[in-house]
This record gives structure tokens, C-alpha cells and sequence, in this order.
């Protein structure tokens, strides 16, 4: 019996091989190469592209005094705070209010919303350049209703490419909330609007309550996806104009392939990993402390009906 | 797990292009033993030169149609009249970029022999750089049985080698000055009708700006490239053409980079003036990588813009059969040399630079490939190539010729050459490059000339070493 098993674990331990290989190959071996790289002064051409020294940390204490590195992780902590709030608070008032409607309206507007979010990042951009451009929907719609134009992406860059990653990713925020919407059962509402508690309130005390995982991981998995964000700024703005829209997914390509500066390059690329690994953690923390807590009532749940069970 | 995945996306973008390097050599080798055992093949088989396969040729593609190119009809044109054709195939494999991602692009393709074209076009400044990785052939072997190698200005030969190693053949060199639509300034009062405008320095050609927006709000008085989109024209057109009007350059007589001086602050300041007073085009239009084909194809020429800072390229596409083509420019536009800061001696400045045909390391087909790159710069071939790209031409057998000679702002243009500056011919230079764009870019925008300069010093040091760099 006990080699059967023994043979059986052996045999899918074998057939997990390639799979496993892949991802040695393909994501463990590129990851600690790039750690390596990172503390070289390896280039893309010239001299050091050949024969590349190790340099330490070196590439690290440039980024840290550099000021432009700075204000890019400055830039990306604000796109990352801009996309976030607005794709969750219009994808939540999108989800809310598909909600009331009939579901004849979900079908219609749902997919419209979608559209968004299916398109590849680059065609979004170019969508939002038509839109923000000087003579673009944007500044028509103004111009008719008796506005001053504005320079949307001269004037307001950061501005305008967060309110495109908005338009990009809200569906997802939607999508993901109206699944949490639905699982919310009618009666509790109901038993709410019984005892006189207005819609406000519902939304406030309830309703919010009941999907904050779902928010939870909404947050996480945005956060994620908008740091890895390059094609829409790239094709929007190029980082410009100046370092306005640089963050560090822009800062990195520039680094690496602009200026051919491998090393710094994948330096910063380890900040962002380090960056997405700090989030991450905040985030896992939230939701462990959460689970431990409903595992715990829920916990407290079993014992009490089996008690009763008993009695 | 998301947090991993998500990371290892972000590195392996830029590990694909270190992956290759890890197998370079080990490739290289292959593809050598390879063309050996395709060459001893040829001789088995007794063929005369052992010429066979195929040629790849790189440049290039700034978007304009196929037979508006020069570099395409240049090449297209050669190959038929090749004697080779028969054996060697031609494959025309041009990168469709702005001009600074065509130099990523390039050495990206040069790293992998798998990728590598047979002939690619190198601009001069980027020479260096590409040959100090190894990526591009030492063509001492080639020149020496290369009969008509002495017709070239030694200038250009030696623009095109690095410590004496020739890595290029030059095909096209150009000179910079301000281009003027003759309507506009005769309209501000700038010069009178029929008189050519000779800027003395450069508060001449601000009061002129400030002339042009006085008199017609809606033209742009002056354009120069001034974004990181525009790659090396923001650097050498304009920020070069500057810092080099002042008398200084970029490195000092120690070979050290200068990364502060009053003559980079007076260079800044030009261009700050510029936007700032207004003379400049919104930077919408000027920031974008086909801001300066914009300008010199549809602005100056119709009387939209006043003055241009170019190179006598531009003058190319307005000819008859060019892709934007400008009746009577000889007549309505006009040329002047760009001052020095103050007027200073030797009173004019321009920078010159020029591409060059360079066949890679990794290529597999050199013999064939200098045999075509032989027959491309044959006389009748070269001088269609000049005059279709308006290019001053690399050879003095050439520059004799009559229809070359009679080319409008030719005569003027190659007569800058003697007063000319060229760009350092460093392997680093164009990594150095890519911070003059961003400094000037940033002081475009707003950003404070000191703030652009400490940024630009701290760039620098941080590609050639800190004891590579020198303050003023």
C-alpha cells in the first residue's frame, strides 16, 4: 500500500517536470538575473555592453539622489492614488446604479462600459488623444457649452492620463462590484427600509459593509495592474512634457533602452517590484486580519448552533 | 503568487534584451563556422566570387511613402543595375520609428545575429557607441581594395572611424542654419523685398521674432526641435547649434563633459526666452516626434512660421518630385548662417554630422554586402541619391558635378562646412545625448534653468563616471 502511493506521488511528481521547468526558466531564472543585472553597469551598446563590471549598489545610490527619480515615484504614487479612487468610486456608482435598473438597461449599458476595458492599451490611447486633443471631443463639448477650452494634455498631463486609465479600467471595478451587489440578499435591504433607514444609509451601513472584501481585493489587483501601466502613457504623452507624466514603468524604459542603461534600468525595475511587494503586503495584512475575524464569528457561529443542536 | 507574477512581467521587458546578450557569443560563433562552411561550399562549387544569399538592409522609415524615400529608391535603383542580382537577393527591412527609437531598435537587432541585418545606415554619432560594443565590422580589410575610397573628403572619413578603424562608409553629410519663409519677415518688416536677413547674433533674431508676432499673431515666429520626441534634432539642431554659438563645447580640452557653464545657462536661456516670449509654437505641436516634419513641410512653407533652425535636408522634400513639394522655394525661402551668441568671432556657427553604411559583426554575408555597398556609392548612383535627399555628398568627384552644384542654398550650405563643428566622437555621446533632450525639453515646459542643469550634471555623471565630468 505504502509504496503504491509512494510509485503514485513519484508519478506526479514527474508529470509536474515541465511545468515546473517552465516556470524556473521563465520566471524565477529572469528574476534573480535581473537582481544581478541590476548591480552591474551593463549597457545595450557601447563599451560595457560587451564586457559589463559589477558595480555594486551604485546604480541604487544614483536613484535615491537623484531628484527626477523622486519626483517620478512621486508621479507614480499619484497616478496609482488617482486611478485607483476614481476607477473604484465611478466603477461602485456604475455597479450601484445598474443595479436599480432593469435588465434590459444592464444589458445594453454593460457592454458599452466593457468596451473600455477590452480595447488593447494602445488604442485606448489613442481614443483619449482624440478625445483630449486641442480641437478633440473634449474641447468641443466645452466650446458648445460657451467654456474656455483647456490644453488638456499640455496643461493638465498627470490629469489627463488618469482620467484615461480611468476610462481604461473601470469596467473591471464594475464588473467586480456588481457581482458583490448581487450577492447581497434583497430582504436585508428590505428589513432595512423597514425600520426606516433611507437609501443613504443603506448604501452606508449595509451595503458597503457587506462588500468590503470584494473592495479589498478590487484595490489589490488595480493597484497591481496600474503600476505595470506603460503603453497608454508611452503612446498619451511619452512621460512628457518635461518628466510630468514620467512614472516608473516610463522611467525604466527610459533608462533601459533610451539612455541604453541596462543596469540603472533593471534597478529601477527591482523598485517597482519592491514598490508592488510593499502594497501587496498592506494589503494581505488588511485582508488577513479581516478573515481571521469572520473565521472567528463564524467560528463562534458553528459552536453556537451546535450547542443548540445539542441542547 | 499576483505580487511575483506581476513583478517578473516588469523585469523579464527589459531581460529579453539582456537574455540575448548571454548567448551572443555563443551564436556568433555558429553563424561564423556557418558563412565558413557556406563559403568553402562556394569554392567547391567553383563560383567566381561566391557571392549567394541574401542581403539585409536596414534604415530608417520616417513614415513617408515608400517611393518618397530616398534611402528606398537609392537602394531599390542600385540593386538593379548590380551585376550580383542574379545571386544575391536584397531584402529591404526598414524600421518605421521616430528617430531615437530607431537607434534602440537597431542596436537591439545588431546585439542578436539572429536579427542582425547585413547593412544598416548608422548615424555618425551613434557610430562610436555601436562600435565600441562590437557590433559593427572594422572595414580596414574592405577600403584597402576599395580603388575609389580616396575620393571621399578626409573629414568624412574620419567622422565615420573610431581611433583610426574606419567602421562606415559616409554617404551624406549636411549643415544647420536658419530657414526664413522670405513672405513673413518682408511682411514684418524684418527685411526688406528682395534682401537677404543676416541675424548678427542672437538678440537679432529675437527682436525679428518679436517683429513677426507684431505684425501677425496667428504665424509662429521661430521653431527649433526642442523634445526628448525629436531625439538627436533636439540635441544637435538646436541645444548644439547653441552651446557651440557660444564659443563652447560639450567636452573641455581634458575630454571631460561639461555639465555646467555659462555657456549651457546662455543656451537654456535663448530657449526659455523663446517660449516664454511667446515666439515659439504651442508645445502641442513642437513636443511630438513629427512636430519638426510638420514644420518644414506644411508651416514654412505656407507662411505659417517664420523662421526655422534646421538642417539643409529639409530642403529635399520641397523639390518637384519630393514628398512635399514647395514651387519656387529657391525664390520664397531663404537661408541665413546662424549667429554666435553675441557676434563673437568667427561670427557664424554650424554643426555638421552625417549618417554613414555600416555592416554589422553579426552579419553573415560581408563579402557580398561591401560589393553592393560599392556599387551603391558608384557615381551615377550616389549622385541621384544626393540630389533626391538634398545631402551634402561625401565624395569630391561628386561635388564637381554640375546638377549637384546647381541645387539652390547648396553653394551657401557647403560653404558652412568650413566653420563647421562636429559632435564629439565618443562612445558615449549618445547616452549623454538623451539628457540634453530632456534638459531641454524640461526647461521647455516650465522647469528652472538651474533645476535642468543639475539634472543634466547628475544624468551625465551617471553615464561616464563622476570623474568624467567638469563644472565651469
Amino acid at each position: 500500500m505504502k509504496t503504491n502511493r509512494f510509485l503514485r506521488e513519484c508519478r506526479q511528481s514527474i508529470l509536474l517536470i515541465p511545468a515546473m521547468a517552465l516556470l524556473l526558466l521563465f520566471f524565477v531564472v529572469p528574476v534573480f538575473l535581473t537582481i544581478f543585472f541590476s548591480f552591474t553597469n551593463m549597457a545595450l551598446t557601447g563599451a560595457t555592453a560587451k564586457n559589463y563590471d559589477i558595480v555594486g549598489i551604485s546604480n541604487y545610490i544614483r536613484l535615491f539622489k537623484d531628484k527626477v527619480a523622486l519626483s517620478v515615484i512621486k508621479n507614480t504614487l499619484f497616478f496609482l492614488a488617482g486611478s485607483l479612487l476614481g476607477q473604484q468610486f465611478v466603477g461602485f456608482i456604475l455597479a450601484y446604479c445598474m443595479r436599480e435598473c432593469s435588465a434590459t438597461f444592464r444589458r445594453i449599458v454593460g457592454p458599452c462600459i466593457l468596451c473600455g476595458w477590452v480595447m488593447p492599451e494602445i488604442v485606448v490611447s489613442l481614443c483619449m488623444l482624440a478625445f483630449f486633443d486641442m480641437e478633440g471631443t473634449a474641447n468641443t463639448i466645452l466650446k458648445t457649452l460657451h467654456l474656455p477650452i483647456i490644453s488638456w494634455i499640455f496643461g493638465f498631463p498627470m490629469l489627463t492620463v488618469i482620467l484615461a486609465n480611468i476610462w481604461h479600467g473601470t469596467a473591471f471595478s464594475m464588473l467586480n462590484f456588481q457581482s458583490a451587489l448581487d450577492h447581497v440578499p434583497r430582504d436585508m435591504e428590505e428589513a432595512a427600509r423597514v425600520d426606516g433607514a433611507n437609501r443613504l444609509q443603506v448604501l452606508w451601513h449595509l451595503l458597503i459593509p457587506c462588500m468590503k472584501q470584494t473592495i479589498g481585493m478590487n484595490t489589490m489587483l488595480n493597484t497591481f495592474s496600474t503600476l505595470g501601466v506603460f503603453g497608454l502613457i508611452w503612446a498619451m504623452t511619452g512621460g512628457g512634457p518635461g518628466n510630468k507624466t514620467t512614472t516608473l514603468s516610463i522611467y525604466m524604459y527610459n533608462a533601459g533602452m533610451k539612455n541604453f542603461q541596462l543596469g540603472k534600468g533593471t534597478a529601477i525595475g527591482i523598485l517597482i517590484l519592491l514598490l508592488g511587494g510593499v502594497c501587496s503586503i498592506g494589503y494581505s495584512f488588511l485582508f488577513y486580519e479581516r478573515e481571521k475575524k469572520s473565521r472567528r464569528k463564524f467560528g463562534k457561529v458553528k459552536t453556537t448552533l451546535a450547542e443548540r443542536r445539542e441542547g | 503568487m499576483k505580487k511575483w507574477i506581476f513583478g517578473l512581467g516588469m523585469g523579464l521587458c527589459l531581460l529579453t534584451a539582456c537574455g540575448g546578450g548571454a548567448n551572443k557569443e555563443e551564436a556568433k560563433e555558429n553563424s561564423q563556422t556557418a558563412t565558413e562552411a557556406a563559403k568553402a561550399a562556394d569554392k567547391q562549387e567553383g563560383k567566381k566570387d561566391g557571392f549567394s544569399g541574401k542581403i539585409t538592409f536596414t534604415y530608417r522609415d520616417n513614415g513617408t511613402a515608400k517611393e518618397k524615400m530616398g534611402l528606398y529608391r537609392w537602394v531599390t535603383a542600385a540593386y538593379e543595375t548590380w551585376e550580383h542580382k542574379d545571386e544575391v537577393e536584397l531584402d529591404i527591412a526598414p524600421i518605421t520609428a521616430s528617430e531615437g527609437d530607431y537607434f534602440t531598435k537597431i542596436a537591439l537587432q545588431l546585439a542578436d545575429p539572429s536579427t542582425c541585418p547585413d547593412l544598416v545606415c548608422e548615424d555618425t554619432f551613434q557610430l562610436p557607441n555601436d562600435a565600441a560594443a562590437g557590433y559593427l565590422t572594422d572595414l580596414t580589410s574592405y577600403l584597402k581594395e576599395y580603388d575609389e575610397w580616396d575620393q571621399y573628403y578626409e573629414s568624412m572619413q574620419s567622422i565615420t572611424s573610431v581611433e583610426g578603424v574606419c567602421y562606415g562608409v559616409p554617404y551624406c553629410t549636411d549643415t544647420r542654419g536658419l530657414f526664413y519663409n522670405r513672405g513673413v519677415l518682408e511682411k514684418a518688416g524684418v527685411i526688406q523685398a528682395g534682401e537677404d536677413w543676416e541675424p548678427k547674433s542672437w538678440e537679432d533674431i529675437l527682436s525679428a521674432c518679436q517683429k513677426i508676432k507684431d505684425s501677425d499673431p496667428d504665424v509662429i515666429p521661430f521653431w527649433c526641435n526642442s523634445g526628448k520626441a525629436t531625439g538627436e534634432a533636439t540635441s544637435m539642431q538646436t541645444y548644439e547649434m547653441l552651446l557651440y554659438g557660444t564659443g563652447e563645447k560639450l567636452l573641455d580640452e581634458d575630454g571631460k563633459w561639461i555639465v555646467e557653464s555659462q555657456g549651457i545657462k546662455d543656451s537654456l536661456e535663448f530657449i526659455q526666452n523663446i517660449y516664454k516670449k511667446g515666439y515659439g509654437p504651442s508645445l502641442d505641436l513642437v513636443l511630438t516626434g513629427q512636430g519638426g516634419l510638420n514644420a518644414e513641410r506644411e508651416y514654412l512653407p505656407s507662411g505659417k512660421l517664420g523662421i526655422l533652425l534646421d538642417g539643409l535636408w529639409i530642403t529635399a522634400p520641397w523639390k518637384e518630385e519630393g514628398a512635399a513639394p514647395w514651387k519656387n522655394y529657391e525664390k520664397e525661402c531663404g537661408l541665413a548662417a546662424m549667429p554666435t551668441s553675441k557676434g563673437q568671432a568667427p561670427g557664424t556657427v554650424t554643426l555638421s554630422g552625417g549618417w554613414a553604411l555600416s555592416l554589422p559583426e553579426n552579419g553573415d554575408n560581408k563579402d557580398a554586402t561591401f560589393d553592393f555597398v560599392k556599387h551603391m556609392m558608384s557615381e551615377k548612383n550616389y549622385l541621384d541619391l544626393v540630389l533626391f535627399e538634398g545631402d551634402i555628398c561625401t565624395r569630391k568627384d561628386i561635388a564637381e558635378k554640375e546638377e549637384y552644384k546647381a541645387q539652390p542654398f547648396f553653394e551657401f550650405g557647403t560653404k558652412l562646412l568650413d566653420t563647421a563643428g562636429y559632435r564629439p566622437q565618443n562612445d558615449l555621446y549618445s547616452s549623454v545625448s538623451t539628457g540634453i533632450q530632456e534638459m531641454v525639453e524640461s526647461v521647455v515646459t516650465g522647469t528652472s534653468i538651474d533645476d535642468a542643469i543639475s539634472q543634466y550634471a547628475a544624468n551625465t555623471a551617471s553615464i561616464v563616471g563622476d570623474d568624467n565630468v567638469v563644472k565651469k
